[in-house]
């Protein structure tokens, strides 16, 4: 039952998620699937983290 | 002092054009890598840093110091390379090329047929630890490097010069939604290529 709403969108669709989130708002029910997603997926959650380290190398790269 | 300090207006000591022109210098070559990712054009790429250098001259005066040169002289040569974008497509548009770049089942072998991951990320470790390294940053930039020529334009334009979507859709022509698969490949990219390239040597994370 609880996999069944941690895994309403699958890891490839979490990560196409946590990606459009850096460039435009998600919706409000994507944002509750992406959230729930990651309360249960240690791998998204990785992957989440490393999108911000990216992120953050970019902006060193940059100043 | 930080060099910006020394053209604070209020100071009323702002450097001559010739100290300017040396500043500048230091940072041409990080100029040329970042019009190179985006341009794919040698010649291209000296043209724009070569007219950002110029403007960054002429407008001296409107340097207030509140960011560093860098970022300064980022902010003008992203201006520059629309720029550059809009003549080339005046010139046969390049804009059929994209299709190749926005296929989305490129990822597929990443995961399963139910969509979980093939390999799962690894654990990164402090982020800082990487961050701090110079040699992190050679890496980062020959992963950029590898990317397919539109995707790492799309992800300078994105990332590096900091341009809105809208804005990256207008000059280059191409949907929100071919942006999204864009730079999603980008970023699925890159990380792949850190990974492979810098995380999993156990002396780095």
């Amino acid at each position: 039952m609880l996999h069944r709403l941690t895994h309403m969108v699958s890891c490839k669709e979490a990560t196409r998620l946590l990606s459009q989130a850096e460039d435009h708002r998600l919706s409000h029910i994507e944002r509750i699937k992406l959230r729930l997603h990651l309360l249960a997926c240690v791998a998204c959650s990785r992957f989440s983290r490393q999108l911000a380290l990216m992120r953050e190398a970019v902006s060193r790269f940059r100043t | 002092m930080p060099y910006y300090s020394r053209l604070d207006p209020a100071e009323g000591t702002a450097l001559d054009a010739s100290d300017f022109t040396v500043e500048l210098d230091r940072h041409r070559r990080y100029l040329l890598r970042v019009a190179q990712l985006q341009l794919r054009d040698a010649a291209a790429a000296e043209d724009v840093v070569q007219e950002t250098l110029v403007a960054a001259l002429s407008a001296r005066e409107g340097f207030t110091g509140r960011s560093s040169v860098k970022t300064w002289l980022t902010g003008i040569l992203k201006h520059k390379i629309v720029d550059a974008i809009r003549q080339k497509q005046r010139q046969p548009v390049v804009a059929a090329s994209f299709d190749e770049e926005t296929d989305l089942d490129d990822f597929d072998p990443l995961f399963k047929d139910n969509g979980a991951w093939q390999a799962p990320p690894a654990d990164w470790g402090d982020p800082e630890n990487a961050l701090s390294r110079q040699e992190f940053m050679s890496v980062m930039e020959m992963c950029l490097e590898r990317l397919p020529p539109n995707t790492a334009r799309v992800f300078v334009m994105r990332e590096v010069l900091e341009l809105e979507t809208e804005e990256i859709c207008k000059e280059l022509t191409i949907t929100a939604n071919n942006l999204w698969v864009i730079l999603y490949r980008a970023r699925m990219s890159l990380r792949e290529c850190l990974e492979r390239n810098w995380f999993s040597d156990p002396a780095h994370a």
